[in-house]
């Protein structure tokens, strides 16, 4: 029916690729310009859709890396036996053109009330987290708690490194592999980990989780051990395949 | 026990706003088979079979299957006990 | 007129008309589906058991074993679109199975571990058309594959091999699973393309 272009729903915009920047060996970001795109909040995610000369499509989500009001901006993973993120990773240039729709989701949102934030990511599970840095207030203490590989896999290195200071504290973990003389954590994220970032429960820090099922679900049970309520923790589960 | 092949709701807002028109993660819903109500965001999701399965991350009871033709999409909610929605601001 | 991505293709090959269904793409890989948490139940406590006959029919793990045993080499279509070529499977045939059980039915409702269920009629899984396999490849089934045993039902849509199964129960009437109650066919032929209701 014409004219029933309800509020909030979703249409395919063009997206043109407008810049690149390689976070990692295995992971990059994409800079896009939408016409139409509506905006989004610190959290959410956008949907990608790549249309080969016969027609085959391919479909994925992909959370959105900038702040809010920022030019646009995806990271993606490359994931080895994936179909779109290789092609988003390796083949996409400035001027190509695919689909994208959204913003979507709105549990997995950050609102800055001057609050505590205390954000758990997990590889790229860092991304949406990184919107919520990057479209935080001077006055909003935040600390991260990031989990990668090894020290080359770290996503945001350098941005992270200069945004670390008093306000925004950056806590790291290796889990893989640590170069000589490193001074952050070692291991996979566990309770004890945890207890000595996270703020104590009682100053009721918003707090959001992002990362692989595993990851997600031992910061969750970690938190809720420390006195987390269940409901406090806000999570957001990506899954290892599809890519 | 790893299971890595489990979401969560999150992972259904953007099929759940194509279908509904409406931001659904943030929906309360209640379980039909324990009673539990829990936001769809924190709901299991499976989306690698045939169709995506949505459990109750209490009783994991099935609360809706979504299968998606290239022209229909099929949707069992029958799960569900009830589904709450915000009105918009 | 969506927008073509320059340089996409997609991750698909053809593969051999004569053995690739229409809308169908090969892979190399096994891709792993499920609905829900993949069961484990202790061999010890795994029966496969068949309902609906004169009398009901059970067998233990280790009696199961006991039965006599094939080994299929056949090609899988998923109905996700892949498909796999020349998978080597063990296991029992339903000729056997059903051949041990007094009955008049027509169509079988398959249960498995953790509430899965497909429906198939007999005349699609008798006559070295269906077999429970436990052994994929040389090794003991995989969970992840459906381990301890699953359905391998190898001419029709994959989702009818169902995995994790524990018997079936035997019916006068198709009785929808739990994909067909919900906008996939009824019976699957990925020959005539039959992904959904009306194909």
């Amino acid at each position: 029916m014409a004219g029933t272009a309800v509020l909030g729903r979703l249409t395919w915009l063009v997206a043109q690729v407008t810049g690149a920047v390689d976070e990692t060996p295995r992971v990059r970001t994409l800079l896009l310009e939408a016409d139409g795109w509506p905006g989004h909040r610190a959290g959410q995610h956008l949907d990608v859709r790549l249309t080969a000369e016969d027609g085959y499509q391919a479909e994925r989500s992909y959370s959105i890396a900038s702040a809010p009001g920022e030019p646009l901006a995806i990271t993606i993973e490359r994931l080895e036996d994936g179909e779109v993120s290789p092609y988003l990773v390796d083949e996409a240039r400035d001027g190509d053109t695919f689909e994208v729709r959204g913003p979507i989701g709105g549990y997995f949102v950050w609102e800055d009330d001057g609050r505590p934030v205390f954000l758990v990511g997990g590889g790229s599970g860092v991304v949406p987290l990184m919107s919520m840095i990057r479209s935080s207030s001077e006055s909003t203490p935040i600390r991260l708690l990031y989990s990668s590989r090894t020290l080359e896999d770290v996503i945001y290195r350098q941005e992270l490194d200069a945004r670390a200071g008093d306000r925004v504290e950056v806590f790291h973990t290796l889990t893989r592999e640590q170069p000589p003389g490193w001074a952050g954590y070692a291991r996979r994220i566990d309770a004890e980990m945890l207890r000595e970032v996270a703020w104590p429960s009682a100053e009721q820090p918003h707090v959001f989780v992002c990362g692989s099922t595993r990851f997600v679900d031992v910061a969750a049970d970690g938190l809720v051990a420390l006195g987390y309520e269940p409901l406090s923790i806000r999570t957001e589960r990506f899954g290892a395949t599809g890519g | 026990m790893a299971d890595d092949r489990r979401l969560d709701g999150n992972a259904i807002g953007g099929m759940m706003l194509e279908l509904f028109g409406v931001e659904m993660t943030t929906a309360t819903e209640v379980c039909r088979t324990c009673g539990t109500a829990d936001v769809v965001a924190r709901l299991e999701v499976y989306m690698d079979a045939p169709g995506t399965v949505v459990r109750c991350a209490h009783c994991k009871a099935v609360l809706m299957r979504i299968v998606r033709g290239p022209d229909r999409t099929w949707l069992d909610l029958s799960g569900f006990r009830s589904i709450e929605l915000r009105s918009p601001d | 007129m969506p927008q073509i991505s320059r340089g996409f293709h997609g991750r698909r090959s053809e593969g051999p008309s004569d053995r690739i269904p229409p809308g169908q793409h090969l892979v190399d890989d096994f891709p792993v589906l499920s609905a829900g948490p993949t069961p484990h139940t202790p061999l010890d406590e795994w029966t496969f058991t068949i309902q609906g006959g004169a009398e009901p029919a059970s067998w233990t793990w280790d009696e199961f074993q006991a039965l006599p045993s094939e080994e299929i080499t056949t090609d899988i279509h998923c109905v996700t679109k892949w498909s796999k070529l020349d998978t080597v499977w063990k296991g029992v045939s339903l000729d056997t199975l059903l051949g041990l059980v007094d009955h008049d039915a027509g169509y079988l409702l398959a249960f498995c571990d953790g509430g899965y269920t497909t429906n198939l009629p007999l005349e699609h899984v008798t006559d070295g058309k269906a077999w429970i396999a436990y052994d994929y490849d040389g090794e003991a089934l995989e969970p992840e594959h459906g381990g301890p045993a699953r359905l391998l039902v190898p001419h029709l849509y994959f989702w009818k091999s169902a995995k994790w199964v524990r018997g079936f129960r035997l019916q006068d009437e198709d009785e929808p699973g739990f994909w067909e109650s919900n906008g996939y066919h009824i019976l699957g032929d990925p020959w005539l393309e039959q992904r959904y209701w009306g194909d």
